[in-house]
């Protein structure tokens, strides 16, 4: 499987005329995304399906249903539970316990994938005491992978990785009080998935849903161009009340953007930003 | 644009690869007008500095390359740990976060590709030593785009299996000695 990607190539110029033909047949516009990485996701469906690149094109204007199977494909959906665990401790002593006054707190988590930090944000919010108060939407714009965070059930295999990184944010706690195991499955407690919503939602063409106190989108704007970042990031700013949060992957920051003279900066190294005007 | 690199230099490495490369950052004249591109495996958990202290060390332009950075001459960028690293059509950095290429990310393969794929025969590529198979199909690329390969000699590799293996796929890479390395980055310019 590993050696996929280097057996297909297409140019810049054929991934362009792609991104075209999406955006003629659906309602995807792939346009604002970083072309490398895109490129490489393409040639791997090529790859998987065995496909040239007219055979590519030709599925995506004339089999039904391609163009969803396409973008399923083409999303990166990497994600861990307590991935970058200092990431949720700071949670804890840099925005809950500034948040924790507020009546209500609206938490979007924007490219959630297959929802591990979905559920990583509502144990932090157990453990806080907040999860009465509190609401999670979860939204991406790959439908399949919504399905899975809907079920809150993972292989067992990576749940290893997910207890040393909460081992690492809270060592007080076991992680197995916050799943039941069932032969190869972890199942997350019930309780954990009471206070949340998962729906689509494509931050490259969708608009204002809700108003939140806090927005956490990590490794999503790396795909991301200058331009569509700046979309995103304004979408993400009138989303906000004032004081709300943005938290972002750590290789992702605001400074490239005219919008972050609207935020102070919580956290340099995980990229933490409270809206201030 | 001012400063930007018309030409770029990559360095792969894995197990038993850091001497050489320290090495070869000493060796490098005060000023040059390329960039120079270093992916090195290492483990995403343990956030290194080897960035900034080899920067103060050598003092040299030495950093983690950034998501959305220009890629400019007389400097030397780092793939950061737990990314593959890209090169956009225009000549900037980008991070991405899927799935590792023979378990590894960053992967050689990716960012060799990616370079050869913009800089064509202003790119040229060094791999060094390593215990797995990663970086053959970056260096198959590079040579392919009309770029220049080298793969330091297995003998002088501390671990020999990715420069033995990247030799056997790639009849047209220069085998080289360390000595031969380190010269050939003393005399760029």
């Amino acid at each position: 499987m590993d050696q996929l990607n280097s057996n297909v190539n297409i140019s810049f110029e054929e991934l362009e005329d792609l991104i075209y033909l999406m955006k003629n047949v659906s309602d995807y516009d792939l346009s604002g995304y970083t072309k490398t990485s895109l490129k490489r996701r393409v040639q791997r469906i090529m790859a998987l399906e065995k496909m040239d690149y007219m055979d590519l094109k030709n599925a995506v204007v004339n089999v039904e249903g391609f163009y969803n199977y396409f973008i399923q494909e083409i999303t990166v959906n990497v994600t861990e539970m307590f991935r970058d665990p200092e990431f949720y401790s700071l949670l804890t002593t840099e925005v809950f316990s500034y948040l924790k006054t507020f009546p209500k707190i609206k938490i979007w988590s924007a490219g959630c994938a297959t929802g591990e930090e979905v559920y990583s944000l509502s144990i932090v919010l157990k453990e806080n005491n907040l999860t009465d108060k509190s609401f999670i939407y979860g939204t991406d714009i790959n439908s399949q992978v919504l399905e899975t965070a809907k079920k809150g059930i993972y292989p067992i295999k990576k749940v290893k990785n997910y207890t040393e990184n909460f081992n690492i944010y809270n060592s007080n706690e076991e992680f197995s009080t916050y799943y039941t195991a069932m032969y190869d499955a972890a199942i997350i407690n019930h309780d954990l998935r009471k206070n949340m919503l998962f729906s689509i939602h494509n931050l490259a063409t969708d608009n204002v849903f809700n108003e939140f106190q806090l927005i956490v989108c990590r490794n999503v704007l790396i795909y991301f161009d200058l331009e569509l970042q700046k979309r995103v990031f304004t979408l993400f700013y009138e989303s906000l009340c004032l004081f709300g949060f943005l938290c972002l992957g750590p290789k992702e920051t605001l400074y490239n953007h005219e919008v972050s003279k609207k935020f102070r900066v919580v956290n340099k190294t995980y990229n933490i930003y409270q809206k201030i005007k | 644009m001012l400063g930007a690199a018309e030409n770029v230099i990559l360095i792969g490495g894995s197990a038993g690869s850091y001497d050489l490369i320290i090495q070869i950052l000493k060796a490098l004249p005060a000023y040059f007008t390329c960039a120079i591109i270093v992916v090195i495996h290492r483990n995403s958990k343990y956030e290194t500095q080897i960035e900034s202290s080899l920067s103060s060390q050598l003092e040299k332009n030495i950093e983690s390359a950034q998501d959305k950075g220009r890629i400019k001459q007389n400097w030397i960028y780092f793939a950061p740990p737990g990314y593959h690293l890209l090169i956009e059509p225009n000549k900037t950095f980008s991070l991405d976060q899927s799935e590792p290429i023979q378990f590894s990310r960053p992967s050689i393969d990716v960012t060799f590709e990616s370079v050869a794929d913009v800089y064509g025969d202003k790119a040229s590529a060094f791999l060094l030593s390593g215990a797995n198979q990663d970086g053959s199909n970056g260096i198959a690329h590079v040579l392919r785009n009309g770029g220049q390969a080298f793969v330091q000699n297995p003998a002088e590799s501390k671990m020999d299996v990715m420069t033995k293996y990247a030799i056997s796929q790639n009849e047209n890479a220069l085998i080289c000695d360390n000595k031969k390395i380190i010269q050939y980055f003393s005399t760029i310019n």
